[in-house]
């Protein structure tokens, strides 16, 4: 077993751009329920609007990436009031099935034939992100220790995402500690309560669910930059499953929860998976079991991934940075 | 997702008489070829009424469009593209390479873009022949649309059910639901086309008692424990998302990610019924389903214990100090409604195919079928089940079939602004 391997693996999916892609939308769920109590289940609808503005300004209409990004995330403004407007008078479950729903249904639509001239359809869009990396201003060549190395590039789209997610953190926190935040963590902990003193608790929450939804919709932007591509198969419903999972993990309502968070998330699952990979390519395992291993990290992982989220509920439910008083806020 | 590259039902049946044409006149047809040789490939046996076809040249390529090989069809009409390995691949046949007078039956399917998995050999059907003229009438294609959305409405219905029950007793949105409806038909195709080779309905039965089993045994081993520690339902809801995962992937470890069939009943000539075609299959499934519902209705409405459901699920206070056991209510309703979702997973996977994804996506489905309802009623989550099964297959008389969940989802958003209480909702506070 080279250990070495895996920790270098699971250092770098943890520290690698898909965490901080994760970390940003995972910041914009703790705005959403970790401060605001809206149980937003279509996490990835966001993601997936600021990703596509970007692509298809970029590869369908030949413009520049500076416009598509900020197109992106003028979508995901229109789509959070879209969404939130109607549905925010509901109860919470409501709430929950009514933005997956939405969410899919943008994905179904995204990569249906008749979109295939915007959008690529099921092929997606290429090469969008040549004047992003115009900027790399880093040098060449692979930077790093054995596996936990990066190409240049990479090291590029981490510094910007992980930039972003700072910035991100800075805003949600400012915004708790001002007076719209201490609205917003009242209407989590009694909407009644704050209705009654004249508060429009609709439009609290709205704001909250367009905040959060563009800081999603940045995640989104990130990965596309960093796939140089959008693609409708990333932005299934797990993804929002695992940035919930993130940020449970980390601990709700808190600053640097959801960082903490997708940063664990994704050196664990890495790590299984690396340590599987090399489990299944040992000599003294059975046949029978290292066929069954070759192949399979993928699945396996995410099957620990279920037990690991049911463990935590049972045994830490708070995550690693929550605290147990917020516990039963929001639903 | 393999659902959105579903192709209308008349190709998909054109296609199925193809193959089963191929498979009986060919001996070692298309099916037979695939899995001789080792690798990723396309291949596939051109014939044109009966005939082979030889010497038409189909190109594989990428999902960009960049060529990655090509073949030539041989004197038996037969033809294999070796791929670069696993992943989505177009082939196009080049029509100007068609002797005189041989047609492509669809000209819009001269491409045709497949997902290929690992060290599989994908077979494809290029359909040569007339194009089917003076195809049905806008109202024929309506009724059918409307008997085939009955037919998938009333499983979606029973599938539901217990999704709604479930909500309704203990406000738990259970997203592992699905799961269970895929659990129900991996488990029939275990036993059915696995080593044991029983029928599909010993199969089936078997499958049933294993999902009700599985249903009891979250409930009684974990859910009730973690009651007991006061979690919100915020945790619990994750627990099930958890359970989603972990049960998804363990089928995925152990079905693959192939789609399969039962061995039983799987090509069958249509009965025509007045304006419906339906195989045999299809209507002993919609008569099964709409029995199942009707006795979930009489058991509700007369048994004791259908009354206890109804109790709980209106006040669970109430309904306890007035001696009702809720736990053990809830366990009945939980292996009951596991049991009926397994049901349900038969009957979709005999309709359409197996996949470990199947329940999954029928989750949304449900999810619509259950709000349009009313969230917690069984009477309501048939009607919205039978509803989103009409919507979604009329939708496909006009819309591509690849959206039509949209127009459910669609739907059920529509609802939320209307009567946001569902169809059979009381009309309590839900906002």
């Amino acid at each position: 077993m080279e250990f070495d391997v895996i920790f270098g693996n699971a250092a770098r999916a943890g520290l690698g751009p898909t965490a901080a892609i994760f970390a940003l939308a995972a910041v914009g769920l703790n705005l959403h329920f970790g401060y605001g109590g809206l149980l937003n289940f279509g996490q990835v609808g966001f993601m997936m609007l600021g990703a596509y503005g970007a692509a298809v300004v970029v590869a369908t209409w030949g413009g520049s990436l500076w416009l598509g990004i900020p197109f992106g995330l003028a979508l995901c403004v229109v789509f959070a009031l879209a969404l939130g407007a109607p549905t925010l008078r509901l109860r919470s479950d409501y709430f929950a099935i009514t933005t997956i729903a939405a969410a899919e249904i943008l994905r179904l639509l995204i990569r249906s034939s008749p979109a295939t001239d915007v959008t690529g359809g099921p092929f997606g869009l290429q090469t969008i992100a040549n004047s992003f990396y115009a900027l790399n201003f880093l040098p060449d060549g692979r930077h790093g220790l054995g596996t936990f190395s990066f190409s240049s590039n990479q090291l590029w789209v981490m510094l910007v995402a992980w930039v972003l997610v700072l910035l991100c953190s800075a805003l949600v926190l400012a915004l708790i500690r001002s007076p719209w935040g201490r609205v917003l963590r009242a209407i989590r902990e009694d909407e009644d309560a704050v209705r009654s003193i004249g508060k429009n608790v609709v439009a609290y929450k709205l704001q909250a669910l367009v905040i959060g939804g563009v800081i999603g919709g940045l995640a989104g932007v990130v990965e596309a930059l960093q796939q140089s591509g959008v693609g409708s198969e990333n932005f299934e419903p797990q993804v929002t499953f695992f940035a919930w999972a993130a940020l449970i993990l980390g601990g709700m309502a808190t600053t640097a929860g959801p960082v903490v968070g997708a940063i664990l998330f994704w050196f664990l699952r890495e790590g299984v998976e690396s340590f599987i990979r090399e489990l299944s390519t040992q000599s003294w395992l059975p046949d029978l079991l290292a066929d069954f291993l070759d192949g399979s990290e993928g699945a396996i992982s995410v099957t620990f991934m279920g037990v690991g989220l049911i463990a935590l509920m049972a045994l830490r439910p708070q995550g690693i940075l929550g605290r147990g008083r917020d516990l039963h806020l929001g639903t | 997702m393999t659902q959105s590259r579903t192709i209308p039902r008349a190709l998909l049946l054109v296609a199925a008489a193809a193959v089963a044409a191929i498979t009986l006149l060919a001996g070692n047809g298309a099916f037979a070829q695939g899995g001789e040789e080792e690798g990723e490939a396309f291949s596939g046996t051109l014939r044109f009424e009966g005939a082979p076809v030889a010497g038409v040249r189909i190109v594989a390529a990428d999902a960009a469009g960049r060529p990655v090989g090509e073949a030539v069809s041989d004197a038996e009409g037969r033809w294999r593209i070796p791929l670069p390995g696993p992943g989505t691949w177009r082939a196009t046949i080049v029509a100007e390479t068609l002797p005189e007078g041989v047609t492509l039956r669809d000209p819009e399917r001269a491409t045709l873009e497949v997902m290929v998995s690992a060290g599989r050999a994908r077979p494809l059907i290029f359909a040569l022949g007339e194009r089917a003229t003076a195809g049905p009438t806008i109202w024929e294609r309506l009724a059918q649309a409307t008997f085939n959305g009955v037919k998938f409405g009333l499983i979606i219905a029973m599938c539901a059910i217990g999704l709604s029950l479930i909500f309704g007793l203990t406000g738990l949105i259970n997203f592992a639901h699905g799961e269970l409806v895929t659990l129900g038909a991996v488990a029939a195709w275990a036993f059915n086309a696995g080593t044991p080779g029983l029928p599909l309905l010993a199969a089936g039965a078997i499958a049933i008692l294993i999902a009700g089993a599985v249903g009891g045994g979250v409930e009684f081993g974990l859910l009730r424990p973690l009651r007991a520690r006061r979690l919100g339902q915020f945790q619990f809801m994750v627990v099930t998302i958890g359970l989603s995962l972990l049960a998804r992937h363990v089928m995925l470890l152990f079905f693959g990610p192939d789609r399969q069939r039962f061995t039983d009943f799987a090509l069958q000539s249509e009965w025509t019924l007045g304006p419906f075609a339906v195989t045999p299959r299809d209507l002993t499934i919609m008569v099964l389903s709409a029995a199942a519902l009707a006795a979930v209705a009489l058991f509700l409405q007369r048994a004791r214990a259908g009354k206890a459901i109804r109790a709980v699920s209106d006040n669970p206070a109430l309904a306890e100090s007035s001696g009702i056991d809720v736990d053990r209510v809830i366990l009945l309703v939980w292996i009951a409604g596991a049991a009926l979702a397994a049901i349900g997973g038969v009957f979709f996977g005999s309709v359409e195919a197996i996949d470990y994804l199947m329940g999954w996506r029928l989750l949304l489905l449900m999810f619509a079928a259950v709000v349009l309802g009313g969230l917690g009623t069984a009477y309501g989550a048939m009607a919205g089940g039978l509803l989103i099964g009409v919507v979604t297959e009329v939708s496909t008389v006009w819309a591509s079939p690849e959206i039509k969940a949209v127009f459910a989802l669609g739907v059920l958003v529509l609802a939320l602004l209307i009567r946001p209480q569902g169809l059979l909702g009381q009309r309590e506070r839900v906002g």
